[in-house]
């Protein structure tokens, strides 16, 4: 962001710019938990790897309020439609963050239960490995997130997905 | 209960009669996971309450069949994530049992177990009562607890190498001994956690709106328990001492010293005080096992039928890296039969029935998943209820959903 200040105290900012630096300190996640990987997701705002620092710890439970979808453990073929309405009822502009092994690939469950990578259904940004990933793993993961949103990625005023 | 393969109705709302009826879940932040509840309410009362599960079914007992029976512990150790050491151990006493190697397992990894049994234990009655907190509104003591639990973690990362799902139990003893330094984080942990005790007693025992929203909810009455099967803290809630640890004593717990909590209410609360009175339990069981760490010993059961021979030994001998070879590439065979075996796990009995056929893959891994049972009880206890004290009731009984899906 070019910020320029003077005795006067006034910023001079391009307005995308400073949508985008909104943007990216509050990227807002949805409280979905799957499996396993949700307890770390839940670890993740805790004090101590309080995510909070991120500006992400506002855990909504309703898609329409919530940026982020953080995919937390294998999806069933049953959860599949549920994920994918979810992620539809999202309001642009929506990220959405693999954790772990079984949501990016199946992980160790190869078989006809497990929907093999969430990528199939929804678009993904982030892909955390880990069977689970440690919280540092997911605080990464939003890390990236907030940087593609500052350097041009999907959000700012003009975008719409 | 019921299970089908498709979501239910994807209206949320619909009316029939003169009740409405509503879905609560599959995604919904009170309800610990992907269950789904068809409600029928009338005003804010519940009439009737229908789980719909298998959200999360994952197929584990059917992936276990085509792993080698060592690897089937990875799958395994993935259903109740909250306490992975419970089903490890279950699986290998199991396990063992077939094998005929119960007896040959050293003392040393027999301590280690229980240990780590009831650190799980202490870890996942941290992870309920912080939801448990949240879902009422105490948000404070989900970090008290989640605090207390990365302690754990710690440990268990220290011993098995992974935060969650440290496949530290095996059959025949353990993976490894505990590495360098250990014990003095142990210590501090024993240390500490009195305390924490007593700020998670101070934060909501006492408090007048958790126990306006808790006592007399959900009163479940002893037979109503017996009837649905329901097992651990749940059970013990109503009155019933019931608890695998003292009834059916399994790896040494008869050596340890400890008490069985027992409320007789019934209702939410109850068991709320039972599951705190259990942690403080198991931190007497764990300064028991602590004590008799001190004494070194083998940690891995010596028989070459199941276990590789030690890798140092693999570059000096010919027939030790072609034992070695067979042991990692065909694993090791198991006599036919079938042996049901059971544990307490933090939500109850937990159980595997496991059959072999001789071969070096398990023939069939039947769970008993203590939360499944619990969660029937919802049936009968939420009709006449508020859908509010329906959030109450389903976190007191505490269900883990990759074990009720599996
Ligand atoms: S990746 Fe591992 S921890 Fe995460 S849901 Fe799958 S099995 Fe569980």
């Amino acid at each position: 962001m070019a910020v320029a200040s003077s005795p006067g105290h006034f910023m001079l900012a391009k307005l995308d710019d400073v949508a985008r630096w909104a943007q990216s300190s509050s990227v807002w996640p949805l409280t979905m938990g799957l499996a396993c990987c949700a307890i770390e997701m839940m670890t993740v705002t805790s004090a101590e790897y309080d995510i909070a620092r991120l500006g992400s710890e506002v855990f909504r439970s309703s898609p329409r309020q919530a940026d982020l979808m953080i995919v937390s453990g294998r999806v069933a073929w049953k959860m599949a439609p549920v994920v994918k309405r979810l992620y539809d009822q999202m309001a642009d502009p929506k990220w959405v963050i693999s954790m772990g092994a079984c949501a990016s690939s199946g992980g160790i469950f190869d078989n006809y239960a497990v929907v093999q990578g969430i990528d199939t259904i929804v678009p993904v940004d982030v892909y955390v490995p880990g069977c689970p990933p440690s919280p540092d793993g997911l605080l990464y993961a939003v890390n990236l997130i907030q940087q593609q949103i500052r350097e041009g990625g999907r959000g700012g005023i003009l975008s719409r997905s | 209960m019921t299970m089908s393969t498709q979501p239910l109705t994807p209206e949320i709302v619909s009316q029939e009669g003169n009740a409405m009826v509503l879905s609560m879940g599959p995604q919904h932040p009170s309800t610990h996971g992907v269950l789904q509840i068809m409600l029928e309410i009338e005003g804010e009362t519940v009439v009737k309450a229908e789980p719909e599960i298998g959200y999360l079914h994952t197929g584990i007992e059917k992936t276990a069949e085509n792993l080698f029976w060592s690897q089937a512990q990875t799958v395994i150790e993935r259903m109740d994530y909250l306490a992975p050491e419970s089903n490890s151990l279950c699986y290998a006493l199991a396990v063992e049992r077939l094998l005929g190697i119960t007896d040959g397992i050293p003392e040393r990894a027999r301590v280690i177990r229980v240990l780590f049994m009831e650190l799980t234990r202490i870890a996942s009655h941290c992870v309920w009562l912080g939801t448990h907190g949240i879902d009422l509104g105490a948000i404070s003591v989900f970090f008290y607890c989640f605090d207390l639990r990365e302690n754990i973690l710690d440990l268990q990362e220290a011993a098995g190498g992974a935060r969650m799902h440290p496949n530290y139990v095996r059959v025949g003893g353990l993976n490894g001994d505990l590495p360098n330094g250990f014990l003095a984080k142990l210590d501090a942990f024993i240390e500490k956690f009195p305390g924490r005790m007593r700020d998670l007693r101070g934060l909501l025992q006492a408090n007048p709106i958790f126990q306006d929203r808790t006592i007399g909810v959900g009163i479940l009455s002893p037979e109503a328990a017996l009837e649905w099967n329901v097992t651990g803290p749940s059970l013990r809630g109503s009155g019933i001492g019931y608890d695998v640890r003292k009834a059916f004593p399994y790896t040494g717990y008869d050596s340890y010293d400890f008490d069985v909590p027992v409320r007789s209410e019934g209702d939410a609360y109850a068991r709320f005080l039972v599951r705190l009175d259990e942690m403080e339990q198991s931190h007497r069981i764990v300064e028991q096992a602590r004590r008799r760490l001190d004494t070194p010993g083998p940690v891995l059961i010596d028989d070459p039928k199941v276990t590789a021979p030690p890798k140092e030994t693999i570059a000096l001998s010919m027939e030790a890296l072609i034992h070695h070879f067979k042991i990692v590439s065909e694993g090791f065979r198991v006599p036919p039969g079938d042996v049901y075996q059971s544990v307490e796990s933090p939500r109850g009995e937990l159980g595997y029935y496991v059959v072999s056929t001789g071969g070096n893959r398990p023939y069939r891994i039947r769970t008993r998943p203590p939360s499944m049972y619990n969660l029937q009880s919802v049936k009968g206890l939420a009709p006449g209820n508020l859908i509010a004290d329906l959030v109450v009731i389903l976190g007191s009984l505490d269900p883990v959903f990759g074990e009720v899906d599996r």
